[in-house]
């Protein structure tokens, strides 16, 4: 009973719960008002942010081949370690309005063409020299550059000279870009002294927290940087730690043990199961990530229309929806775009359709088996996705061969490299900065091999439109375009869901990517 | 010691050192067997034919493999394992850790599993047949019968999740104590120990048992003396040798088989380390592994040859 009450009070506290519903259900737990007021007086008290303490986050996606290089990011522990030591220019804040960082203020000429960002004052980077404009310039370049290999390299290349001049740094870009400051937040964009083109894996930039260990693949412990230029928000515990657990079984068991006080990556068919620890809260959000299964529509047999459209007719949705995500996601229509984007519009949904996909199959001539790799890695469920997907194809008449990849190295080795494979894109901030990564032709990431000039030119039309309701019809119309021939097969929107041991405070609902955006280990604080 | 005795001893050394030399180049051989070659892997999808070409000569791969194969063993002999692909780290820097972390860990485990199946194994023969015996026989089997990642999973439940008393992660890294090490590494140590335990407890069984049909048993029994003097003075002497044999291959397990222990418990050793390389086909870094596992079982067998050569008394004492 008093765990629930204790519940209870939490919830009211994070504003869940009104405080009239919350005395009439301790009422019905037999307690006297009185008794109940005290509870909630000290769980509001126990809600502002507590400092010092270590904070542990048990996370999968690490490995001992990372790198601090914000360039090469790419799987979650590099991705929250470097919220934890990295400051960004600009940062989406949970409601998905621009916060301003690094910049102090960002403005642009009519034609979005030329953009100025303004250095905010002093802040300090770990190593005691001030942000410049310089060093913020100099980190736009470096990722702008092919030899860095950066991960925000495909819209990088749309700047075409980058200047600094006192306290300003000035993009001109090639094309205007109405979204630049959206992309400007890509996790990669971590500010370092002279861009971090002195010794990329330094580890120092200006964020909450020092690079104090550095174990690739084993963990990552930070602690609190004294300078930090807004203290009172973020970098509560004296120290962070990121252990790498990238078994599920010994991620929960961590969590359940105590050892870390969060953990990423539960798995929906646990969900229920872990719910019931006491303790454990569970933190599910719903965002733009996506489970896909990609091919690539340059390669045969996947470069035929027919065969692409038979192999996204032939997946259940529904099905897999309720049985690998146990309903804690949404339905996919085949392009990667949901409701959180701005700017969305509702498409009808493509439906499990055997005797279509049997049609479009014949149609394409192809003839044997169709080999998809899938891993542990590729998202929770994805090796149980892929047998589903193989019986619903198989009533179309399509055999596919299931192949399971070992979970290290699949980033490397499968993924982007061959042609048909599951994978997952935690999805972006705007349709324009998703669509840019992953399906210009000229994208690192374009993962379908999704290489239309036509497709290009909406691309670049819709970033320069200003007026909303043409511009909301332009990407409608790519939409339509990706969903009917692009490689991309999106059976469904996922759920971020993630969980907390005891005494963890400070969680924010983030609908960008999940533990808070990577926020989680910054902004929250151990209840005392 | 006589010097027939230093003769085999000096053979099997010199053996030892030949395989070892043989199975560097059987690694070697191996590594160029794996399609495409460094430059490849280091490049990736950036590769052009000319960058290709001139990482090749800077790297030194357009050499013979005999001229690069003693290159390399060169580096190794004098400490340098060269640089790992993937992360451009020194090897033999990453190495050492690791290599501490999983010998400490094989260290209590052995600590703890030797003397307990050996024990374990008197205590059999000495009530062979009876409960005591089916029970130890029952147990130990059962408990290598088992996957390890199901016991592991087992202790993590009860010893970590239900009761706490042991961290379900086994991280380890500078800064901790001896006792914060020891604490982290005990479900771990335990679960290797369930799992050789039958291995070396059975064979101890079978050494002895066999030793007991022998004629100087029957005397030293014919004397008077009790079962548990005749098992410790007269049988276990003389079946020393299979015991040695069978502990030192169990040791060489815990040292190269314990991949599945160190995922499921998150501990930093050397099998995390390889499987995170090959899978990103970073060879250098799985030549340097491999070669340190394969010395790793040539010296413990060696090890386990001399020692039975040594107690061997026909050996020791020749005619």
């Amino acid at each position: 009973m008093s765990n629930e009450l204790d519940y209870l009070s939490r919830r009211v506290a994070s504003g869940k719960l009104s405080r009239r519903d919350f005395l009439g259900r301790a009422a019905a737990l037999g307690v006297s008002a009185t008794f109940a007021n005290s509870l909630l007086s000290s769980a509001a008290r126990a809600a502002g942010p507590v400092k010092g303490g270590t904070l542990k986050a048990g996370l999968v996606g690490g490995e001992s081949t990372n790198s601090l290089d914000p360039a090469l990011m790419m799987t979650q522990v590099p991705f929250a370690f470097g919220k934890c030591w990295g400051e960004m220019i600009v940062e989406l804040s949970p409601e998905g309005k621009l916060e301003n960082r690094i910049a102090e203020e960002i403005g642009s000429s009519d034609d979005a063409k030329v953009w100025t960002l303004k250095i905010r004052d002093g802040i300090e980077f770990h190593n005691g020299k001030t942000v410049t404009a310089e060093d913020v310039a100099a980190t736009l370049e470096r990722h702008s550059d092919e030899k860095s290999k950066s991960g925000a390299l495909g819209y990088m290349k749309g700047i075409e000279t980058i200047k600094a001049s006192g306290k300003e740094v000035v993009l001109t870009l090639k094309e205007p870009n109405a979204d630049l400051p959206y992309l400007l937040s890509d996790y990669h964009l971590i500010v370092q002294p002279n861009g971090g083109k002195d010794k990329p894996d330094a580890g120092i930039s200006a964020g909450p927290y020092k690079v104090k260990v550095n174990e690739p693949g084993v963990r990552h412990v930070g602690e609190r940087f004294a300078n930090y230029w807004q203290g009172d928000k973020m970098g509560h515990a004296d120290q962070i730690e990121v252990v790498v657990i990238n078994d599920a079984t010994a991620r929960t068991a961590a969590l359940q043990g105590g050892q870390v006080n969060m953990i990423n990556r539960v798995e929906p068919k646990i969900v229920d199961l872990i719910k019931r620890v006491p303790g454990v809260t569970i933190r599910n959000h719903s965002g733009p990530g996506h489970y896909v299964f990609i091919m690539h529509c340059n390669t045969a047999p996947f470069d035929n229309n027919d065969l692409r459209m038979a192999l996204k007719l032939a997946i259940n949705r529904e099905e897999m929806l309720n049985k690998v995500l146990r309903g804690y996601g949404s339905l996919g229509n085949d392009f990667p775009i949901n409701a959180s984007y701005p700017l969305f519009t509702e498409i009808e949904q493509r439906k499990y359709d055997p005797d279509k996909a049997k049609f479009h199959y014949k149609k394409s001539g192809h003839d044997g088996s169709i080999l998809l790799r899938t891993s542990d890695v590729a998202f929770p469920g994805a090796v149980d996705a892929a047998q589903l997907y193989q019986q619903s194809a198989a009533k179309a008449g399509i055999k596919l061969e299931v192949k399971r990849e070992p979970g290290d190295g699949y980033w490397n080795e499968v993924w982007n490299k061959q042609p048909f494979c599951a994978s997952y894109w935690g999805g972006r901030s705007t349709q324009d900065q998703m669509y840019s990564t992953a399906y210009l032709s000229s994208a690192d990431w374009n993962d379908t091999r999704f290489k239309r000039p036509d497709f290009d030119k909406m691309v670049l039309a819709a970033r320069a439109e200003l007026d909303e309701a043409k511009r909301k019809q332009m990407y409608h119309d790519m939409a339509v375009m990706v969903r009917d021939e692009g490689g991309l097969i999106l059976p469904m929107f996922n759920q971020f869901i993630d969980a907390t041991g005891p005494k963890v405070g400070g969680w924010v609902e983030d609908p960008h990517q999940e533990l808070c955006n990577g926020y989680a280990l910054a902004k929250c604080w151990l209840e005392a | 010691m006589s010097a027939p005795i230093v003769k085999l001893v000096a053979q099997r050394i010199a053996l030892g050192i030949l395989l070892l030399l043989a199975v560097s180049v059987l690694i070697f051989a191996g590594t160029q067997i794996l399609p495409g070659d460094v430059a490849q892997a280091i490049l990736g999808q950036s590769a052009t034919p000319e960058s290709l070409a001139n990482l090749r000569e800077q790297l030194g791969l357009n050499d013979p493999a005999y001229i690069r194969y003693f290159r390399w063993l060169g580096g190794v002999l004098t400490g340098d394992l060269g640089t790992a692909m993937s992360s451009g780290q020194d090897i033999a820097t990453s190495i050492k850790e690791r290599l501490w972390n999983t010998l400490f860990l094989a260290f209590w485990a052995a600590i703890v599993a030797i003397p307990l199946a050996i024990t374990l194994g008197l205590i059999a023969v000495r009530y062979r047949n009876g409960w005591v015996d089916k029970l130890i026989s029952g147990v130990a089997l059962a408990s290598t019968s088992f996957p390890e990642f199901f016991i592991g999973y087992l202790l993590v439940f009860y010893f970590a999740v239900q009761h706490q008393w042991f961290p379900a992660i086994s991280t380890v890294y500078d800064g901790m104590s001896f006792g914060e090490r020891l604490q982290a590494i005990a479900l771990p140590a335990a679960a290797l120990t369930l799992v050789v335990l039958a291995h070396m407890m059975r064979m101890t069984r079978a050494a002895i048992l066999n030793v007991m049909q022998s004629a100087y048993v029957e005397t030293a029994e014919l004397k008077g003396l009790s079962a548990s003097a005749v098992i410790r003075k007269h049988a276990l002497p003389n079946a020393i040798a299979p015991i040695i044999n069978v502990v030192m291959l169990n040791l060489a397990y815990l040292v190269v088989g314990v991949v599945v222990v160190e995922v499921i418990f998150v501990y930093p050793g050397m099998g995390q380390y390889l499987v995170d390389h090959v899978t990103k086909r970073d060879v250098p870094v799985v030549q340097a592994v491999g070669l340190i596992f394969a010395a790793v079982y040539i010296t413990l067998n060696i090890i386990a040859d001399i020692a039975a050569i040594v107690a061997n008394p026909r050996l020791r004492h020749p005619k």
